[in-house]
């Protein structure tokens, strides 16, 4: 292990933490603004990543495809809006897990009928498509610096309009009270909408940026929820600063783990059983995390101001 | 609204989990032979399961609906790669004891699950990709057949390669299961050179940017990957984005197929894989089931395809021979001479109901009209059985 490849692979851990902060983003916004526990958030991601292999390949450019997609994905979160999720905004959490749940089913089969069962991809687009030699004879792709500036980009807006903006302060009000912003004339049901297609939306953007590095295929965002709740339990639920420090540290420390917890555990055992535990303790390490973390602060690190 | 949309999600979910017969024989006096093909068709892992129903289906049907001679009745069965559905589905199916084959399925863990309910109730298994060693050796069965190969001979076919080559250094990175264990084992088995990393990644691991910039820094002479299905897709993709495509040799077992290949397209182009067979392999039969295989699915078939055609052929050749499946003893004995044309060119039987055969090493390339597909560059084995058959009782 050399001081080099430790820096790369940080670089890497910071990589892999914005793309898990893309796709939590969205996800704590609709769970912290509107008190919504949406499951069906990894298959918005997913039909973001189909949208962007359906619209590149018909225009021919990435940039293009990529708005199209995102147009698509947001028409795609008003509708599910209007025919189910505003059904569900007053009941309870169990029911809004169950219909979510349910959504996840169908559109998982749904792109499997229009697109297919098996995988696909999006090239990447021809200007991001070369590498940047780091240390040690290390090639980094370009690509991965254009996902870490989307990356910061989505956190730098999110940061704007929602600390910054009138539409911010009405999320923030209607985050801690309702019924009270309604009572003072704000339309809430609308700007629900508009977070939750907003949230569908970013979703839809994450799905699409990753399609060029991942398998585009059905169930894709199953194992991305996941790591999407994880992301959000650590960071504190509803929170988007909360979102972007947690992710950043789950991206470091599943990327540390897995390149360096055999290395470390050869210190004190032989290989053959260095590896098999180093296996299995990397893939659990954030999940230990979490728990540490639930333990410690059960608000998560940063909590929304808004809530407790 | 929340019961009426449950009530529909409901059935939808009963449509897609269920069981959909296809009747091909119509109203016909003779018995039809009744098949039941066990696939999984939903989940990620579809793709694979698709190419052995459609491959099974493609061989019935052009062959007008029979096999020897005799009309068959198609059941499909959605496993959907879950044991314990496997078995509860399949049960139902066969009992009575009026099935005569059951084909399938493609996993192991699925196969290991329903042997013993379609064995107890009299009906023939016919594997076309599962090819365990649990019944291979001690528990090999006199109805249990194996038209794809034994599971570790793939794996083994890569570690030969590697060391007939004379690579000296050896990354070699397969996912945290026994499959994957097993995968490791198997190339080692033949590999005799310095393993300088074993990594097993989760089954869900989505960004190889680690794994990656370690073996960028280690500088192996060779990486052996075994990352089935959407793994190889993120592998191989983030593979020739880190630039290391075309500067280290990548073997791998199914990694690179025709079920990844639509993903992977330019990034895989020169990558190896080891395999019985290839789309471009130089035989009238074989050049024809890919021509209709094509012509029919609009995709370019692989061995799972292949595998489930032969095993067509097959009950084909069986059923003829047979005249019926009437005298099972008869059948069985006729299913053992493996008198049919496999889109491979040479197969038979050993003892254990497994084949033996060539095994090749396969390479990604992309063909003149821009599909991609693995190509034959090598043989590795010839008439190459499983160690496993010794331990078997039958004879």
């Amino acid at each position: 292990m050399t001081t080099g490849l430790l820096i790369v692979q940080i670089l890497n851990g910071l990589q892999f933490g914005i793309l898990l902060f893309l796709v939590a983003a969205g996800l704590t916004l609709v769970f912290g603004v509107m008190d919504f526990i949406n499951l069906a958030h990894g298959v918005q991601y997913m039909l973001g990543a189909y949208l962007a292999v359906t619209f590149v390949s018909l225009t021919g450019s990435f940039v293009l495809g990529l708005v199209l997609a995102l147009a698509a994905a947001l028409a795609f979160g008003l509708a599910l809006e209007f025919l189910v999720f505003r059904h569900l905004y007053e009941r309870d959490h169990l029911d809004q897990v169950l219909a979510t749940f349910g959504l996840i089913l169908l559109l998982n089969q749904g792109v499997k009928i229009i697109w297919g069962a098996a995988p696909l991809s999006v090239p990447l687009p021809e200007f991001l498509s070369g590498n940047v030699p780091l240390l040690d004879g290390i090639l980094y792709p370009t690509y991965r610096f254009a996902l870490i500036g989307a990356g910061l980009g989505v956190a730098l807006l999110l940061w704007f309009v929602v600390d910054r903006t009138r539409t911010g302060m009405l999320l923030r009000a209607g985050a801690s009270n309702a019924p009270m912003v309604s009572a003072l004339g704000v339309d809430i049901r609308k700007l629900f909408m508009i977070v939750f297609a907003f949230g569908t939306m970013l979703a839809g953007f994450a799905g699409a940026m990753a399609a060029p590095i991942l398998s585009v295929e059905p169930g894709m965002g199953d194992t991305v929820l996941i790591l999407a709740f994880v992301v959000i339990v650590i960071g504190g639920i509803g929170s988007i600063r909360g979102a972007f420090v947690a992710a950043l540290i789950v991206g470091l420390v599943d990327t540390l783990g897995r390149s360096f917890m055999n290395d470390l555990l050869r210190l004190f055992m032989s290989a053959p059983s260095a590896r098999a535990t180093g296996a299995a303790l990397s893939s659990m390490l954030i999940y230990l995390l979490m728990a540490v973390v639930l333990f410690v602060r059960p608000e998560g690190l940063l909590p929304s101001r808004g809530r407790t | 609204m929340t019961l009426k949309f449950a009530t529909t999600l409901k059935s939808t979910l009963s449509l897609s989990a269920g069981i959909v017969a296809l009747s091909l024989s119509g109203a016909q006096a003779q018995e039809p032979l009744k098949i039941g093909v066990v696939a999984v068709l939903t989940g990620p892992a579809a793709a694979l399961g698709q190419q052995v129903r459609d491959g099974f289906q493609l061989a019935v049907d052009k062959n007008g609906g029979k096999l020897g001679g005799v009309p068959v009745q198609i059941t499909v069965i959605d496993d959907e790669l879950k044991p314990d559905v496997a078995v509860g589905k399949v049960r139902s199916f066969v009992e009575g004891g009026k099935v005569d084959f059951v084909v399938g399925p493609v996993f192991s863990n699925i196969l290991g699950a329903i042997a013993k309910p379609v064995l107890d109730s009299g009906a023939f298994l016919i594997s076309p990709n599962a090819g365990p060693s649990t019944l291979a050796g001690k528990g090999c069965h006199q109805n249990f057949f194996v038209t794809s190969y034994q599971n570790d001979q793939v794996h083994e076919v890569l570690g030969k390669y590697a060391q007939d080559q004379g690579y000296k250094k050896a990354y070699i990175i397969a996912p945290n299961y026994q499959a994957g264990k097993d995968s490791l084992a198997g190339f080692k088995n033949h590999f005799k050179g310095e393993v300088i990393d074993e990594v097993y990644v989760p089954l869900s691991s989505l960004d190889f940017s680690a794994e990656l910039a370690k073996i960028a820094s280690a500088k192996p002479d060779v990486v052996f990957a075994f990352l089935p299905g959407g793994l190889g897709v993120n592998f191989v993709k983030q593979w020739s984005q880190a630039g290391l495509q075309g500067k280290i040799p990548f073997l791998s077992a199914f990694t690179v197929d025709e079920s990844t290949l639509p993903a992977q397209q330019d990034a895989a182009v020169g990558l190896f894989g080891g395999m019985t067979w290839a789309p471009n392999m130089d035989n009238p039969q074989s050049k024809k089931f890919v021509a209709d295989y094509e012509a029919a699915f609009k995709i370019v078939p692989g061995s799972y395809a292949m595998q489930a055609y032969d095993a067509a052929l097959l009950i084909d050749s069986a059923v003829k021979a047979a005249g019926g499946t009437g005298d099972k003893d008869k059948l069985r004995a006729a299913i053992k001479k493996a008198d049919f044309t496999s889109l491979r060119g040479k197969f038979k039987f050993n003892t254990n109901g497994y084949p033996i055969q060539d095994f090749y090493l396969v390479k990604v390339a992309k063909r003149p009209d821009g599909k991609f597909q693995t190509e034959i560059a090598q043989k590795v084995f010839t008439d190459y059985a499983d160690p496993h058959a010794k331990d078997c009782a039958l004879k």
